[in-house]
């Protein structure tokens, strides 16, 4: 594991490489405090899952991160030099598209919509269905790009929804629980999919995720939160904690030696 | 003017005797405007599960035209504008803003604002406004075409212009958020948009059944449709054809044209949607 060699010499500042910085963040609704204190250092290039109990905020960093909640502390996106904060472009995989089923929304449809200002109930573009197939040819879903939305399987959909968020390619990728409703084999062609990308690409993603299996295998850090960072390091590192074990409450389920198995359900 | 050529080109493709008025030269043109708006604005208003909503903004109008009338001076049409305008972002905001139910906020302004509307046109001699509940296309007037031709080419603009937005917050907002789109703006342009076309037209369809007329021709077309254009292409049509079929049935017949209308439009929703199997993807 060269990379996490490498990163863990330069743990704290940029050392040439972009990073994205969350600084005592935290989020709170009303009277309920969601997230607080909330530090975490990604640099590019770097798959970072985050794993947590139900209810411990992990959806609510991405909806924080996206704009969409507001929030107090900071969110910076650093440039190699790490001297100047800028706008970062971020892709979005959501958890599930909470959509109508029968809406006549074709894959290209989706894509028109994103990408191109010409409104997609007038014209077809040629140009971006020739994007789109690009792009959905790296996540092998070319032969989706005609058909309807509702029609996709759980596992089809996510990588529709994965080669979208590559369009414009992004900074940060952010992907929330994007196993959700997926086949085994989906399953497997995503994760290996994602790590791929964040080389090729020298992307930051942020993965919340509730498959241990997978984040072990194809995670470089992963972080506990449960309304704050409860632990962070390498897989290795974070589930042997004893911290993580008490906090899913299952003494001993980690240290089984190997990959630890099993899945958590459930909603984030 | 304008109109007379109209006139002149319908007397010469149209040589039939419903076409010889004046007044249904008049609908006619009213029809061919009117309908194509309810086809567009009906597929998201379908795909958004809005219906319950575009019938509160037609209460939200009706409540419009009564305050309207009260004021005097103005046209009650300007007043009823601005009320239904207001009225449409003022729900929209709560709609985005609160946890309560969307179908409960709704169901809380429309009941008000009906009450309301009722209660202040009584005070100023019901019969007179009974109109706007059931409508009369036959009664549109020149100088409201110019209106509906105006309203026409905004609604098309803007539903070019935010579309894809549109899409976009309906399929996933926060999807729609992560590509920079101001979700509360789009749906309130959206919504401003629907309550602009059912207050102008409310006069001449009828409160009762202005809502059919936005839901029926999307829900048709959705069940033999697989993407956007032809999904807007056939509710269009299934709008159109509905409007100008029913307009000249309701001549031959002696019935409400409003309703002529809608009855065609449920016929061809009915069968689309027992064939619909055959066009599932």
């Amino acid at each position: 594991m060269q990379s996490n060699r490498y990163h863990a010499k330069c743990e704290g500042d940029c050392c040439s490489l972009c990073c994205t910085r969350i600084e005592n963040l935290g989020v709170t609704k009303g009277h309920n405090v969601i997230l607080e204190n909330v530090n975490i250092h990604i640099h590019c290039g770097e798959l970072t899952a985050i794993i947590g109990p139900n209810g411990g905020g992990k959806s609510t960093l991405l909806k924080a991160l996206l704009g969409e909640v507001p929030y107090t502390g900071k969110f910076r996106f650093l440039n190699s030099k790490g001297d100047r904060s800028i706008e970062p472009v971020i892709g979005y995989v959501p958890q599930h598209l909470d959509f109508d089923a029968g809406i006549p929304a074709s894959v290209s449809d989706l894509f028109v919509a994103c990408l191109s200002k010409k409104p997609a109930w007038l014209v077809r573009p040629g140009s971006v269905r020739k994007r789109a197939l690009e792009g959905l040819r790296k996540v092998n879903a070319e032969h989706l790009l005609d058909r309807r939305l509702g029609a996709l399987s759980g596992g089809e959909l996510q990588r529709v929804l994965l080669a979208l968020a590559l369009h414009p390619v992004p900074n940060l990728l952010l992907l929330d629980e994007p196993v959700s409703g997926m086949d085994q084999g989906g399953l497997e062609l995503f994760y290996s999919t994602v790590a791929e990308l964040r080389h090729n690409y020298d992307l930051s993603i942020i993965l919340v995720s509730h498959d241990f299996d997978q984040v072990y295998r194809h995670a470089d850090r992963v972080v506990l939160l449960n309304r704050t960072v409860i632990a962070s390091g390498t897989p290795q590192q974070v589930f042997s904690d004893e911290k993580t074990l008490k906090c899913f409450g299952i003494t001993g389920f980690f240290m089984g030696g190997g990959v630890p198995g099993g899945k958590e359900g459930g909603e984030g | 003017m304008m109109l007379q050529a109209w006139y002149d080109i319908v007397e010469f493709l149209l040589p039939f005797e419903w076409a010889e008025h004046n007044f249904m030269k008049n609908a006619l043109l009213a029809v061919l405007l009117v309908t194509p708006l309810f086809g567009l604005l009906g597929t998201m208003v379908v795909s958004n599960k809005m219906a319950f909503f575009s019938d509160s903004i037609g209460h939200g109008a009706f409540t419009g035209i009564a305050i309207g009338a009260l004021l005097g001076g103005l046209k009650p049409l300007v007043g009823a504008v601005l009320f239904s305008v207001v009225f449409a972002v003022v729900i929209t905001i709560i709609k985005n803003k609160s946890r309560t139910s969307t179908d409960t906020i709704i169901g809380v302004f429309s009941s008000t604002a009906v009450a309301l509307g009722l209660i202040l046109l009584s005070s100023g001699g019901f019969n007179r406004y009974s109109s706007y509940l059931v409508g009369d296309i036959l009664s549109v007037r020149p100088n409201e075409i110019i209106l509906l031709m105006v309203s026409f080419a905004a609604v098309v603009t803007l539903w070019v212009l935010i579309f894809n937005k549109v899409l976009l917050v309906s399929i996933n907002p926060s999807l729609a958020a992560s590509r920079g789109v101001n979700t509360l703006l789009v749906d309130i342009l959206f919504t401003v948009s629907i309550a602009v076309v059912v207050t102008i037209t409310i006069q001449w369809v009828g409160l009762l059944i202005i809502n059919s007329l936005i839901v029926l021709p999307a829900a048709a077309s959705r069940n033999v449709t697989a993407n956007m254009r032809r999904y807007h292409f056939v509710s269009v049509a299934i709008s159109m054809f509905a409007g100008i079929s029913g307009l000249i049935a309701s001549y031959y017949l002696n019935t409400p044209t409003g309703a002529t209308i809608v009855l065609i439009a449920a016929i061809i929703f009915f069968v689309l949607f027992l064939v619909r199997r055959k066009f599932s993807h």
